[in-house]
């Protein structure tokens, strides 16, 4: 077959035109809707430790009402049975209350690393857990950059726990347990792009009482959660060494491999095994010495 | 010699039943140091697991919220997998170079690699908290094609069929079935072929499990090229095995080698050391170029990296040396030597970057719990069980019954 000159723009153009329409075809939404992730803004300038969210968290997830409060020098870590701590760390401007518990990332690398999509990033923002695919691998624990996921060690039905974001209440018109009972409006929920507009106003508007950065905004690639502080965030217990793009993006050069590998890889080995064919007849050969 | 060929005469005579029914039966002598030492093990494993299940993972593991995966991870499957290597590597040489120098070893190597997947993968369920679940990324409740564990855990299922029908041959040639070896015979290239890509993917993939956990592994062993290394890793670590298990082997089951494949073995020894110098010296290069790229000598003169040097010097470069002196002076003690240094240093590399430099910086360390080990060893003795098992009935070391035709 020969392609001349005429024959090559055709197709040339042909192709160009598939690409210029399919792509926009594709970048109509079939849903007029767009949904935005909601998030959550947490300003620990304003967190008084009262544990408020930790008590209401605990009464909308039926699990036990906490029974230690914040201290200085002591880390409270969630668990399978407290889906949210609020720590107290001392610090350049005093005492500086911080509430923990999972960020939902807007790329999960808990998401990205379950085998059977139960670690689930919803369209709306939160990161859900779905005890009906989960087989219990613990590797959205091994990804997870801040080691949210928990697991129930000492149970023969195990569960994997972590804040849902109170994605039920969500779904029936209702705000996060904790945000609403936050008595100090250090918890504000909204969509994301408002609150960091909100956010972002409030360092502005205050540049002496806040640390001129939002933790959340692009840690691990953004997340729902989004913190305020008084203090530079590694004075509060955060990581600050996290890398500021998507961890799952970590693992797609060696995702993207495995089609080519797996296309490639026997080509190439049938053609090593063609080509040394005969190296067969020559061994027999050689066998005999 | 005569009992070899004796099975498919005898079983005319019988039914297939009765002669199963007769193989199901053990042979051989009941009390050798071996059995002694593995059958109590294997009892206190099994009751063991037993509470596992009744009061969870936790019950018999230290496994923490912060490390989820100890020994049972990072040794069965990770370590376990990386020594199962040496099938794909072997089965490349023979079917795909035509390397027939190799070919009376392709079928030990097979079976082993076989009984390694099956019961690693058998040792993750054990790790599973819901195994009830395994089946959903097969069955499709919940496809996570996002996930480095979903190709792996594919490729186990795929590479273990793969690796059936690969020895299925020695099942058709112990059941007398003709016709059926020659339609499974029929298979084995293509089966060969899929193996070894599927093993390409899924021993690096075992690496790129470990991509995720950036800041939790330090720094010495976390790299972006982790599935390179271990893809290199699993070929040196894989014919370190066949070396190994080759040698104990040939002393245990020496009456089942003619005599032409025991001479032989010395130079398949030799050859074998020669490819696992080579491919040792393509890893030490690699590690070194990790080194210099990651710029990761600001960390030498800490514990780890000691650790780091220990492991690079005294389990790659000395291991590489010795099967380069041993290739070159014929020494087949040495390259057994070299073969479990070798073994040793794949060991603390996988354990390394899966149990000992994950969270190297928590609190509190992992330290797995014996009961974790007396599992562990629980599914090495049963796996060592089975592999004698299938030994001494099917002509796995011995020559193939007359009717098979050409050699196996």
């Amino acid at each position: 077959m020969s392609i001349n000159r005429r024959n090559f723009f055709k197709v040339i153009g042909a192709t160009g035109a598939t690409f210029a329409l399919g792509k926009d075809a594709k970048a109509k939404p079939t849903n007029e809707e767009v949904t935005e992730f909601k998030a959550i803004l947490y300003d620990s300038t304003r967190c008084v430790g009262c544990q408020s969210c930790e008590f209401s968290c605990a009464e909308a997830n039926n699990l036990p009402e906490p029974t230690d409060y914040p201290e200085v020098g002591k880390i409270r870590k969630t668990d399978e049975t407290r889906r949210t701590v609020v720590n107290a760390y001392e610090t350049s401007k005093g005492e500086v209350y911080v509430k923990r518990q999972c960020m939902h990332c807007n790329e999960p690398a808990c998401a990205a690393a379950c085998l059977t999509r139960a670690m689930h990033k919803t369209s709306g923002g939160p990161v859900i857990w779905r005890e009906d695919k989960c087989m219990g691998c613990r590797y959205c624990m091994v990804s997870c950059p801040f080691d949210v996921p928990k697991f129930e060690y000492h149970s023969a039905n195990p569960e994997i726990t972590k804040c849902t974001m109170c994605a039920e209440r969500q779904q029936n018109g209702q705000i996060p347990a904790c945000v609403e009972n936050c008595p100090a409006e250090a918890l504000v929920f909204g969509t994301r792009r408002e609150l960091i507009a909100e956010a972002r106003k409030r360092i502005a508007e205050n540049p002496e009482l806040y640390y001129d950065h939002i933790y959340g905004e692009t840690e691990a690639g953004g997340s729902s959660f989004l913190y305020l502080s008084p203090v530079p965030f590694e004075e509060i217990g955060f990581n600050t060494g996290l890398q500021k793009s998507s961890y799952p993006a970590l693992t797609k050069g060696f995702l993207y491999s495995v089609p080519a590998v797996f296309v490639l890889w026997p080509m190439i080995l049938l053609g090593i095994q063609d080509a040394t064919k005969n190296n067969q007849k020559n061994a027999d050969h050689t066998d005999e010495k | 010699m005569n009992n070899t060929i004796s099975f498919p005469l005898e079983k005319r005579s019988k039914s297939r039943w009765q002669f199963l029914l007769g193989e199901l039966k053990p042979k051989g002598k009941m009390f050798t140091w071996f059995n002694i030492i593995s059958l109590p093990i294997m009892l206190l494993g099994l009751v063991l697991i037993v509470i596992r299940f009744w009061k969870g993972i936790g019950s018999i593991t230290n496994l923490t919220q912060e490390v989820p995966w100890g020994l049972w991870i990072g040794f069965d499957v990770v370590t376990g997998v990386a020594f199962a290597g040496g099938a794909y590597v072997v089965t490349f040489m023979v079917y795909i170079l035509n390397m027939q120098k190799y070919h009376s070893i392709v079928r030990v190597t097979v079976l082993n690699g076989f009984l390694a997947y099956v019961f690693y993968a058998g040792a993750l369920l054990l790790d599973l908290g819901r195994p009830w679940n395994v089946i959903n990324p097969i069955i499709g409740n919940g496809f996570g094609t996002s996930s480095v564990l979903f190709l792996v855990a594919w490729h186990f299922l795929l590479y273990m069929i793969a690796q059936l029908i690969e020895f299925s041959p020695a099942i058709a040639e112990w059941l007398g079935a003709r016709r059926a070896r020659r339609i499974l015979s029929g298979m084995t290239l293509a089966a060969v072929i899929f193996g070894i890509t599927l093993s390409t993917l899924h021993q690096s993939g075992l690496g790129a499990l470990y991509l995720m956990a950036k800041e939790k592994i330090h720094p010495l062993w976390y790299s972006e090229f982790i599935p390179i290394l271990f893809f290199v890793s699993s070929i040196f670590a894989g014919l370190s095995m066949v070396i190994f298990e080759g040698s104990i082997t040939h002393k245990v089951f020496s009456d089942q080698i003619s005599k032409k494949n025991h001479h032989a073995h010395s130079n398949i020894l030799n050859g074998l050391s020669k490819i696992c110098a080579g491919t040792m010296f393509a890893y030490f290069f690699l590690q070194l170029i990790v080194f210099v790229h990651g710029k990761r000598w600001e960390y030498l003169g800490t514990t780890m990296g000691n650790w780091y040097l220990i492991e690079m010097l005294g389990f790659v470069l000395l291991p590489m040396m010795l099967y380069f002196y041993s290739y070159r002076s014929n020494n087949v003690f040495l390259i057994k030597v070299a073969s479990v240094v070798t073994m040793l240093g794949i060991i603390v590399n996988r354990l390394n970057v899966t149990v000992i430099g994950f969270r190297w910086d928590a609190a509190t360390h992992y330290v797995p719990s014996w009961m974790e080990i007396v599992v562990t060893l629980a599914v090495i003795f049963t796996e060592i069980w089975i592999f004698r098992w299938v030994i001494n009935r099917m002509p796995v070391l011995r020559e193939s019954p007359s009717w098979a035709g050409e050699k196996h």
